[in-house]
């Protein structure tokens, strides 16, 4: 199933990391969108800091995509060097093309079985033949020249990328991407996409991790404290110079245990406040979760997940921190969590978080993961959406001591900051009365749990809790990043004269049987589709939801993505 | 909401009873708080109390100011948030020798070197209190009170007055809860010198550690001038028999207040993202 539809192309370099193969990606993307059209653009590395195996997916489309692709088009190689560790990321069909600089010995076996028609490309020859040549964008010209991109676009992004070099570097760049387009252009492959569809609606190129922090800006965050970890470190790097112009402060913690309680003593000081973290930082920070659920404090924590348990795969995308994320807190401590389901959904998702956690004080966990938060894509820009932070402010005291967690018909109190006069009072972790003073009483236990339950149970979440495209009696139920394929797959059944329903979750804490129970209606077989080995996703849901009949549930761990024509196979059968 | 200024310390009491046991030091260490805030005179809502777990952590509530009661060994990382984000307030930390030095260990080294403008009283009674007699990190290696450590904990005790010097802290001091006007002013002097200041309270546990009440024969004025220089303060602190009370070190190193001021719009960053 090769992606031979003639209005995508999926390109990968490769190499060992330090080869520039990150660069040319980002490059090839930028150029894409310069010239007019979308794209998406994954990465994929082991663990070392230099040296290792890396890999940029590049698809470049017509229209909008939201995945790598079902194979990769165009492998186009600096090196070879550890490439057998990742060949299974590596899908090739007998149609792929492999470019191998004849220097650089055999193309691996594993890859060359795929029958894939193999190209020679002397790229290290010509990169070194003229000074300030490099191989990477020697490699990036004949990839562009191959999918019909003009060397013009990339010399429109040059500047931004070695602009600092001077004049003379960027003239040799271009120079080394002209000579690799010529080459390309003597194979004669027949690849090139059709020129951009240009509808003059504004486009946007950017990261899940640019996205989440972002949205998160829009949302009103002032306050980050943050802690450096793969593959949230660029969402916190993004943040910090841009925080700093919005008027507002990102502080480096001595840990995530830190980073989160700071981020507590900014929002008890009224001040929206974030961190980002993966799973091993979340795990640290659970314990003051539950202190933000018991002081109503709200917080957003953006966890962009990889593979676990422990350490895991720091640089691979796994959906396995659902469980901790909806259940990791002790006690009964209900609070939110929330997934954005493509990169671009980062934003509202985010946003959307940092207005959630304001208005029910209580913290929300964004459920991010590698293949959103370090892949980028050029998409159309949506909307600014209404959602800002705003916590419900006491505004007065009556008569008495002001009651921090007085017990309302919606459970949210009033909350007075620092600042308010005749606001004093101790936010408590331990259980309390409404004043907040310490309780051991199993009446105030009973008033406080009821009311922290209520807080989220009587809230209107509105249309945003889910995703629900198309019809029918089949349906997907998916969250997070692998919405993309499962979108892409229901495109595909529908362009075969099928159909499928969408549901994609963005709410996953509190979940919403009611609401999920009126988009299943009528669906007769379901496939639940989630990217973790212990199918939580689905257990998830049985333990909530009433499902259809005839279940599938297609789970499985990272790091591999899943692919559409995974889906859309499987969704085939049901059909 | 009301206007009022409080200025005399019965205002910066609050109507909630201490769960502490009678002859407990903290008792003294609240009275000593609210004469500090009463001479300064702060406002009860412009001042933050943050705590985290433990006998003396239960302090906030028993004022009349804000408070934050978090969870074990946090309160520094939760003020230095909260003093970041809110110059304007008055924060001060407050804990004991098990929240401070063990597990709050790693946040205590990091806030003596970030240095924000911030006090941390810390009320040492060299003993885990509120869960029975357990040995701290200030508890003697041969102290074989506890059933937890029936041979004694064998490890050397932290030294709070030197440790804060060497991590940076900016002004350090150490007081005896026999002697309240002294923490108070040692309170007073900690909160207006900028930056992070250490204020170690000698304050007995009659409960798990009645030997303590020793202390008020111990305790001596540390005899000197506060040193600026920290090399000095560290020798003097070394030297001294940790009953020494008195101002060790005020230094002046410039406390870390990264300043906010909004130079952009966030729609101004949406250009970023325009291919």
């Amino acid at each position: 199933m090769p992606n031979r539809d003639g209005q995508s192309l999926t390109i990968a370099f490769v190499g060992s990391g330090g080869s520039g193969v990150m660069t040319a990606g980002k490059m090839l993307l930028d150029a894409a969108a310069r010239y007019g059209w979308y794209g998406y653009n994954a990465r994929s590395s082991g663990p070392q800091i230099r040296g290792g195996e890396a890999a940029a997916f590049v698809r470049l489309a017509v229209d909008p995509v939201e995945t790598p692709g079902d194979v990769v088009d165009v492998i186009l190689a600096f090196d070879w060097q550890n490439v057998e560790r990742f060949a299974a990321e590596l899908p090739l069909a007998p149609e792929s093309i492999i470019v191998t600089d004849p220097a650089q010995g055999e193309v691996p076996a594993a890859l060359a079985a795929s029958g894939a028609r193999i190209l020679s490309l002397p790229i290290k020859e010509i990169a070194a033949s003229q000074p300030g040549w490099r191989a990477n964008m020697v490699g990036l010209g004949a990839a562009a020249a191959a999918a019909g991109l003009p060397s013009e676009a990339l010399g429109a992004v040059l500047g931004g990328v070695i602009g600092r070099k001077g004049e003379a570097a960027i003239q040799a760049s271009m120079a080394a991407i002209e000579a690799g387009a010529r080459a390309a252009g003597e194979w004669g492959l027949g690849l090139e996409l059709p020129a951009p569809r240009t509808s003059g609606a504004a486009r946007w190129n950017l990261s899940g991790n640019e996205a989440a922090a972002f949205g998160a800006l829009r949302g009103g965050v002032r306050f980050c404290a943050a802690y450096p970890i793969t593959p949230a470190t660029e969402l916190l790097e993004w943040l910090a110079p841009r925080i700093a112009r919005t008027g507002g402060l990102l502080i480096q913690a001595e840990d995530e245990i830190a980073s989160i309680n700071m981020c507590i003593g900014a929002s008890f000081g009224g001040v929206p406040s974030i961190t980002a973290t993966a799973g091993p930082g979340l795990s640290l920070m659970v314990e003051t979760l539950g202190l933000a659920v018991s002081s109503e404090t709200p917080l957003v924590v953006v966890d962009v997940m990889r593979a676990g348990p422990s350490t895991g795969i720091p640089t691979k995308s796994e959906q396995s921190d659902l469980n901790i994320a909806v259940y990791g807190l002790h006690g009964d401590a209900p609070h939110l969590v929330v997934a954005p389901t493509s990169i671009v959904d980062c934003v509202f998702t985010t946003q959307w978080a940092v207005h959630l956690a304001e208005a029910i004080q209580t913290p929300c966990i964004v459920l991010s993961d590698q293949a959103l938060g370090q892949a980028r894509a050029i998409c159309d820009r949506p909307d600014d959406a209404p959602f800002r932070a705003e916590r419900l402010l006491a505004d007065g005291c009556g008569d008495g001591p002001y009651q921090r967690y007085a017990d309302t018909p919606s459970g949210i109190s009033p909350a007075a900051v620092p600042g308010m006069a005749g606001g004093e009072h101790t936010a408590e972790g331990l259980e309390h009365g409404a004043r907040g003073l310490p309780s051991a009483q199993a009446s105030d236990h009973q008033v406080q749990l009821d009311k922290r339950l209520r807080k989220l149970t009587d809230y209107d979440f509105g249309d945003a809790w889910a995703e629900i495209e198309g019809e029918g009696d089949l349906a997907v139920l998916t969250w997070g990043s692998i919405t993309g394929p499962a979108r892409e797959a229901i495109a595909r059944l529908e362009a075969e004269g099928g159909k499928a329903r969408l549901i994609a979750l963005r709410l996953l804490s509190p979940i919403q049987p009611a609401r999920l129970a009126q988009a299943l209606t009528g669906v007769r077989r379901l496939m639940v589709l989630e990217q973790s080995h212990g199918a939580q996703f689905h257990k998830y849901l049985r333990a909530h939801v009433d499902l259809p009949d005839e279940v599938t549930v297609f789970h499985r761990p990272g790091p591999l993505p899943i692919r559409t024509h995974e889906v859309h196979e499987r969704l085939r059968a049901l059909a | 909401m009301r206007e009022a200024r409080a200025c005399t310390p019965q205002d910066y009491k609050s109507d909630v009873k201490p769960v502490w046991c009678p002859g407990c030091g903290d008792f003294s260490v609240l009275a000593a708080v609210t004469r500090a805030f009463a001479s300064m005179g702060l406002e009860t809502h412009r001042t933050a109390l943050i705590s985290g777990i433990g006998c003396s952590s239960r302090i906030p509530a028993y004022t009349s100011t804000y408070g934050f009661h978090g969870v074990h060994g946090r309160a520094l990382a939760a003020a230095s948030g909260l003093k970041l984000a809110r110059p304007d307030l008055t924060v001060v930390a407050f804990g004991g020798d098990g929240d401070g030095f063990s597990i709050g260990g790693n946040h205590f080294l990091h806030a003596c070197r970030r240095n924000v403008d911030l006090t941390y009283v810390i009320m040492d009674n060299q003993v885990y209190g509120m869960t029975k007699g357990q040995a701290s990190p200030t508890t003697e290696p041969d102290w074989c009170e506890s059933k937890l450590t029936p041979a004694g904990p064998g490890v050397t005790p932290i030294q709070p007055v030197p440790l804060s010097i060497a991590c940076g802290a900016n002004f350090v001091a150490r007081g005896f809860s026999g002697d309240p006007n002294m923490i108070a002013r040692l309170i007073v002097d900690a909160i207006r010198h900028p930056g992070f200041s250490v204020v170690q309270v000698l304050s007995p546990c009659v409960t798990f550690r009645p030997e303590q009440k020793d202390w008020k024969g111990a305790v001596h004025p540390y005899g000197r001038e506060p040193a600026d220089n920290p090399m000095l303060a560290m020798h003097a602190a070394l030297e001294d028999d940790g009953f020494g009370v008195g101002i060790f070190y005020a230094g002046n190193r410039p406390p870390f207040a990264p300043q906010a001021e909004a130079t952009a719009s966030v729609e101004q960053l949406e250009a970023e993202f325009a291919p």
